[in-house]
């Protein structure tokens, strides 16, 4: 177990250093002018673009830049954003709150309200709800986050005024933590609810599928055998085995959220990574994009550690190997 | 003796594109108090359907037809729902089933997996639940019981699994146990000491066992009687010593003949030609025709379960007598057979 | 296979209609560059001319919607194609040669995969100005192989060890050969599969970046650019971004029905 846990960390390592040098190299050996932004619409002289060069380091050999960039890397510099001027790990921190706090609610939605769902459709499979609950999760997975973002947006905040149809916080109301929390959460009501509809089909088939997979196996005839509740057979020893092919799904769902949060954050104007990544690439800023981009990736290979690890702990046949 | 389980009549079926298939057709039989009933025949036959069916666990879309009766001492458990369905499973009927290692939940230690059979049906805490489950650790031969009940199934034996899995069976004191090839998924070693656990627990518990296998070899010496299952239906029945001595049926007899003995003559192994039909192809009259070397003209028909000695049925045309040659001629004896403890 | 079940025919008889439509439509249509109103440069609301309306420069949005179409159903065709391709060829290579190259591209595979493509698109496309439409398939086909080389790698090394490829090899026969045979026999299921879902993902992808300004450029009409343009006037002109989110969605929607149903047919124990 120690053994293995050292090996899955270290290959997790192994992941996001390929991932480093694979977006360094995608944005510097590319064709494009890094620097058309900097001249403000006109062209730049020689003498500036020089200058700039040697500010961004462009002129020296890409292995140079590269040794630059991981050594920067390394003691936690990202570099200076083009676009905001200021150095891009201040950038990311203070924007990474916001993303959390969206994301986990995604999050938490999807692992409840997905998996109950999914569980309910296995033990109802072939049923006119199940098939319902199908199309429907796979209507959402199709909807393009932004439009059903714009679409919430415009009716329910704007037209009906029932919710903020965009920001995070009201500059107007003052008073304590608490208003403040609760003003918080009426903004995260929408962009929450946007993101949790367009991902949730993939929670609700992959469980759906994991469970009638454990609901095949004979230690389920066991427990029925066993005089147990429909719900003990369903949930204690159905459920319990059919989380974990579903955790493994971990790392493969959340680039999918992190990728709907670029759109869903910049529809709301929701102040998380997100919405700075969109403004990145209308700024042409490709350090503080790349910078977006590897702490996104630093995010997927940690949390799929973080499953796989939970997984083995959660299973009694790896933990006591 | 008291009657504690009656089966008449019992019909599944499936629904196929056309129609519905029966893999189960017409089979009855019963269990009385303290007596072991050995139901035997190849994969397919129908067996293990029948064994589900009483705790109503057939599996989806399987269904129990109307007509079928099964009487559980006074209760009717086809017409069971629900709460009262739940209430007679593992309390009423324990079952083993033939895979330990699949048929134990994995994430759960066996302790868990014992206690909750006990919770589920006797008003105890879990405190004492837990310590009925070491209890039946100790019963079903498990040393160290108190050390085993925390561990999980993937670290037991075959043996040892199979043991937690008669506990479980137990736990809620039933009195009938169904074993459904309790001994298959084990090694030949391991096989005896099963079968002797259940034997044991029979005798001091005073259950019923119902045994379902696909092998005569662990019948002997410990059935009271066999019944023989073909394609859905019960072929022969008898006490098991009458079997042994004087199988009728021929399908019963090429069971035998297919089985290697340590004892008598050295003899060749005659294999039953062909193969077993599914339920899709099983042929009009009697099921064994085509793989019978006895069939004859009357085979055309569907012979139904007729008498041919005491408590000693077959459904076979050839139990009238009337057949191309006598039944004596044709019934090879097995007297060799009669041995094991048989009375 | 996907005409099986109700769901997977709605989606084929669906996705037919609107390629239909991408082929057809725009010769029977007005021109959706044409602007209807010079004088008053303002959107109308859906009339018996216009079924969707005009947009705020009074060209015909169903007209765009429609051309729209085309421009999303090829792009990401040509661009599942290539992903398919790519992925395939690697997935072969590695599980074929296995050893450092399998390695090497494992692990370039795992890396690459924990960069959602969406930052790797942003990541290309942010630099340059403007990119040519080809330019745009090759790149988004570019970041879509990586799953499907895992498929036909595992594929790929599961049949190197089955027994009768072994044994056609010690009768003498190329191992190559039976292995491609038969890798192309047992993977074109799940990678049909994998390339009807892919097409969705895609028409979201390049609808998700045209959005932000990165994908299919104005004034050619694509479902993301419409929704873009759309934003200033949604109050005011609703009809004008919804028609082309409607098509989005039901189109991607009807790619992961038939993918479903295909899924389902392949694997009837899943279904």
């Amino acid at each position: 177990m120690r053994h293995w846990l050292l090996r899955r960390t270290l290959q997790a390592a192994l992941t996001l250093a390929v991932a480093v040098v694979l977006l360094f190299l995608l944005t510097h050996l590319l064709p494009g002018d890094p620097l058309a932004r900097e001249g403000a619409g006109r062209p730049l002289t020689s003498v500036q673009r020089e200058a700039l060069q040697a500010r961004y380091g462009l002129d020296r050999p890409l292995l140079e830049q590269l040794g630059t960039f991981v050594g920067g890397l390394a003691r936690g510099d990202l570099g200076v954003s083009i676009e905001y001027g200021r150095p891009v790990v201040g950038l990311l921190a203070e924007r990474l709150p916001a993303t959390a706090l969206l994301g986990g609610t995604v999050l938490v939605l999807n692992f409840t309200v997905g998996l109950w769902l999914g569980v309910r459709q296995a033990v109802r499979k072939g049923s006119a709800e199940d098939r319902w609950l199908t199309t429907l999760s796979l209507a959402g997975y199709a909807t393009p986050s932004f439009w059903l973002g714009l679409v919430l947006a415009g009716i329910v905040g704007v037209r009906w005024h029932l919710l903020p149809p965009a920001g995070m916080r009201d500059p107007l109301i003052a008073g304590g933590t608490l208003a403040a929390a609760a003003d918080v959460l009426r903004h995260l009501v929408l962009p929450a609810l946007t993101l949790s509809l367009v991902s949730i089909a993939g929670t609700m088939r992959y469980q759906r599928n994991a469970m009638l997979e454990t609901l095949r196996l004979p230690y389920i005839v066991t427990a029925r055998a066993k005089g147990l509740s429909e719900r003990q057979v369903i949930w204690r020893h159905g459920w319990r085995n059919a989380l974990f092919p579903v955790l493994t799904l971990f790392g493969l769902w959340l680039p999918i959220l992190v990728s709907g949060s670029v759109f869903v954050e910049t529809v709301f104007a929701w102040p998380g990574l997100g919405s700075l990544a969109a403004a990145a690439v209308n700024g042409r800023d490709y350090p503080l994009l790349m910078g977006a981009s590897v702490l996104v990736a630093t995010i997927v290979i940690v949390a799929s550690l973080l499953s796989d690890v939970a997984y083995a702990f959660l299973d009694p046949r790896v933990r006591l190997s | 003796m008291t009657r504690v389980l009656d089966v008449r009549d019992l019909r599944i079926s499936f629904p196929v594109s056309g129609g519905r298939l029966h893999p189960v057709d017409g089979v009855s039989f019963s269990l009385d108090r303290g007596e072991t009933l050995a139901l035997v025949g190849e994969s397919g036959c129908g067996k293990s359907l029948t064994s589900l069916a009483l705790l109503r666990l057939v599996p989806e879309p399987g269904r129990i037809d109307a007509g079928s009766v099964i009487q559980l001492g006074d209760t009717d458990v086809l017409a069971l729902r629900g709460e009262a369905l739940r209430r007679i499973r593992g309390k009423r009927i324990g079952m083993i089933f033939q895979d330990p290692m699949t048929s134990l939940n994995p994430v759960f230690t066996v302790g868990d997996q014992i206690a909750e059979g006990v919770l589920a049906h006797l008003p105890v805490s879990k405190a004492e639940a837990w310590e009925r489950a070491r209890g039946l650790l100790d019963e079903v031969g498990i040393s160290d019981s108190a050390a085993r009940l925390r561990a999980y199934p993937h670290q037991l034996s075959g043996g040892m699994r199979q043991r937690v899995m008669i506990a479980i069976a137990l736990s809620a004191e039933p009195e009938i146990l169904v074993a459904d090839e309790p001994t298959t998924a084990l090694d030949v070693t391991v096989q005896a000491q099963i079968l002797e656990v259940l034997d044991d627990l029979r005798r001091r518990r005073g259950m019923a066992v119902l045994l379902i296998t696909h092998d005569l070899g662990i019948v002997a010496g410990r059935a009271d009687r066999v019944a023989v299952m073909y394609a859905g239906q019960i072929v022969e029945e008898a006490r098991t010593g009458d079997l042994f001595a004087r199988p009728s049926h021929p399908y019963t007899q090429g069971l035998f003949a297919s089985v290697p003995r340590i004892t008598g003559p050295v003899t060749r192994l005659t294999p039953i030609r062909g193969t077993v039909p599914p339920p899709t192809a099983w042929p009009s009259g009697c099921r064994f025709r085509p793989r019978c070397p006895q069939a004859f003209d009357k085979s055309e028909l569907p012979p139904e379960l007729m008498t041919v000695g005491e408590g000693h049925r077959m459904r076979c045309w050839l139990a009238e007598g009337d057949g191309p040659i006598g039944m004596a001629s044709v019934l090879p004896s097995h007297p060799e057979r009669s041995e094991g403890g048989i009375p | 296979m996907a005409w099986r079940t109700p769901r997977g025919r709605a989606g084929l008889v669906f996705l037919g209609f609107v390629a239909g439509l991408a082929l057809l439509g725009p010769a029977l249509l007005p021109d959706p560059f044409r602007q209807f109103d010079l004088l008053e440069l303002a959107s109308t609301p859906p009339s018996a001319e216009h079924p969707f309306g005009t947009d705020q420069l009074s060209r015909d949005v169903l007209s765009r919607v429609v051309s729209g179409a085309r421009i999303s159903l090829s792009v990401a065709a040509l661009a599942v194609t290539l992903s398919l391709t790519l992925g395939a060829a690697v997935g072969l290579v590695a599980g074929y040669w296995g050893g450092a190259v399998d390695a090497a591209l494992m692990r370039l595979v795992d890396g690459a995969l924990a960069v959602p493509r969406l930052f790797l698109l942003l990541l290309v496309l942010a630099v340059p100005e403007r990119v040519p439409l080809i330019i745009l398939i090759l790149i988004i086909g570019t970041t879509g192989w990586f799953t499907t080389s895992r498929l036909v790698r595992a594929e790929t090394l599961r049949l190197r060890e089955e027994s009768f490829v072994r044994a056609a090899e010690a009768l003498g026969a190329s191992r190559r050969r039976i292995i491609f045979r038969h890798l192309l026999v047992n993977t074109a299921g799940p990678l049909l599969v994998a390339a009807t879902l892919g097409v969705g993902d895609v028409i979201l992808l390049e609808a998700g970046l045209s959005f932000l300004g990165l994908g299919v450029q104005p004034p050619a009409p694509s479902w993301g650019g419409m929704i873009m343009d759309a934003r200033p006037v949604l109050e005011a002109a609703p009809w004008v971004g919804i028609f082309p989110g409607i098509a989005i969605t039901l189109t991607v929607l009807a790619t992961n029905l038939v993918g479903d149903a295909l899924r389902d047919a392949l694997d009837p124990r899943g279904a």
